[in-house]
């Protein structure tokens, strides 16, 4: 294949449109010709607006489904470039004498670096406590997301805000997940019960900070029939002192 | 006749899902769950149109969301906008699976397929994606036909350039120019640049 033809790939390439032998043949020949690597990101920018316009509204269920299926899954490191050695060497004369400004500007340097990379490297420790704590509730939670006879019900409230559950009899457990729920007054949680024929059980807080999560209900759902959401003084309440802001059945 | 509307950012070019990335790239779920309210229902489109199958979009929705989550890292801001890169991946994603499944059926179903407009229907009424909508509309329209046909069948379901061709009965060589310059005429009208 010739240049010209070869270039003239760059739309087709944009649009996923070529076969794989040649897709493999067009990637080889951009990383060698800058302008046709510019004009190729350029059609794949005006590819992506092609789908920009065929936006349409999810299913209630998804979010659940994805932000559990996330905390799940361990996310790529980022490439950082490899730290540069020194060597050491003695130097004559003055030689010497600059060398040791240059260590001296070294060695603040690597301080900095070495407190860095320590703050990076508690971080890291901490984050993997917080995923190790997470992905215990989440496994559980993706368990009863992921069950084959996982049912998801959904209530709306007015002023767009609503609930989504999704129950698992095999596995006896639900996930609830929040939608548009202004945050409680000030004092006041989120809790949710599961219903028992008309006795509300307690299953849990909502974390008013992380109120787009999905959250595993506590408890298992035995024979209840549905659930409720009420707003309970912080802490929550062994049984409901108001009138559920929101009822789903799980019929 | 309605008046061209001029919008005026570039709905795909919000500085602040650039910002959300930086977060998502660092294990911020929340700021996950507000790009996923940002992105979702264009992947979601982007899939359908591509695979027509809902469950089956929703499978590969759900695939390139957790991808896009797993790679913020990879995600470089010079090399164009989040969205487009989440769109690039929704895309891919959707046709390696049309592909893959469809090797041998899909002959059968070229000709039924040939009969689709675009999925243009079922979006959701936000106004920004209605004059996203509005504007890619108007600029497919000047596009010849050979062009807009091209594109509209290699984009919106999947097929390679020499389906393409195969399916409107022009030389290869001619859906690959059409193809690129039909592209090239968008990218003028839409404004894009990287």
């Amino acid at each position: 294949m010739s240049a010209v033809d070869v270039h003239t790939l760059s739309g087709a390439y944009a649009l996923h449109a070529l076969p794989e032998d040649e897709r493999t043949a067009f990637e080889r020949h951009l990383t060698g010709c800058s302008p046709c690597a510019q004009e190729t990101r350029e059609l794949a920018a005006v590819a992506a607006r092609l789908g920009l316009a065929l936006s349409v509204t999810p299913p209630p269920g998804l979010k659940a489904a994805v932000m559990a299926r996330i905390g799940t899954v361990r996310q790529e490191n980022p490439r950082t470039a490899p730290l540069r050695r020194t060597a050491a060497r003695s130097l004559p004369g003055r030689a010497a004498a600059l060398s040791h400004w240059v260590a001296a500007a070294c060695l603040v340097a690597a301080a900095g670096l070495g407190g860095a990379a320590l703050w990076q490297h508690q971080e890291a420790e901490r984050a993997q406590d917080r995923a190790r704590a997470a992905s215990v509730r989440l496994d559980r939670l993706a368990e009863v997301l992921g069950a084959p006879d996982a049912r998801t019900h959904r209530a709306s409230l007015p002023g767009g805000a609503g609930g989504t559950v999704v129950v698992s009899r095999e596995r006896d457990g639900a996930v609830f997940a929040a939608d548009g729920m202004a945050r409680p007054p000030a004092g006041k949680v989120y809790q949710l019960w599961y219903d028992d024929a008309g006795t509300m059980r307690p299953a849990g807080l909502l974390d008013p900070e992380r109120s787009t999560e999905a959250v595993l209900m506590a408890g298992p759902v035995d024979g209840a029939k549905g659930m409720g959401v009420t707003v309970e003084p912080a802490g929550g309440s062994p049984r409901p002192t108001s009138a559920p802001l929101m009822a789903i059945a799980f019929g | 006749m309605p008046e061209a509307v001029h919008i005026g950012r570039n709905p795909s070019t919000g500085p602040d899902l650039e910002e959300l990335m930086s977060l998502v790239a660092r294990g911020d779920q929340q700021a996950f769950a507000t790009l996923y309210d940002a992105v979702s229902g264009p992947v979601l489109g982007v899939a359908r149109s591509v695979l027509r199958d809902p469950a089956q979009s929703e499978e590969v929705a759900q695939e390139v969301l957790t991808e896009a989550w797993r790679t913020a890292t990879r995600y470089r801001p010079d090399r164009g906008t989040v969205m487009n890169w989440v769109l690039t991946l929704a895309h891919r994603r959707a046709v390696d699976r049309v592909r893959s499944a469809h090797a041998a059926a899909a002959r059968d179903e070229k000709a039924a397929r040939l009969g689709h407009t675009p999925a243009f229907d079922q979006v959701q009424e936000e106004v920004e994606t209605r004059l996203e909508r509005e504007q890619v509309r108007r600029c497919l329209r000047t596009l010849t036909e050979l062009q807009r046909e091209s594109l509209t069948l290699a984009y919106y379901r999947g097929l390679t350039y020499r389906e393409v061709a195969d399916m409107l009965s022009t030389p290869l060589g001619t859906v690959k120019t059409r193809l690129r310059d039909g592209l090239i005429r968008l990218r003028d009208c839409l404004g894009v640049s990287v």
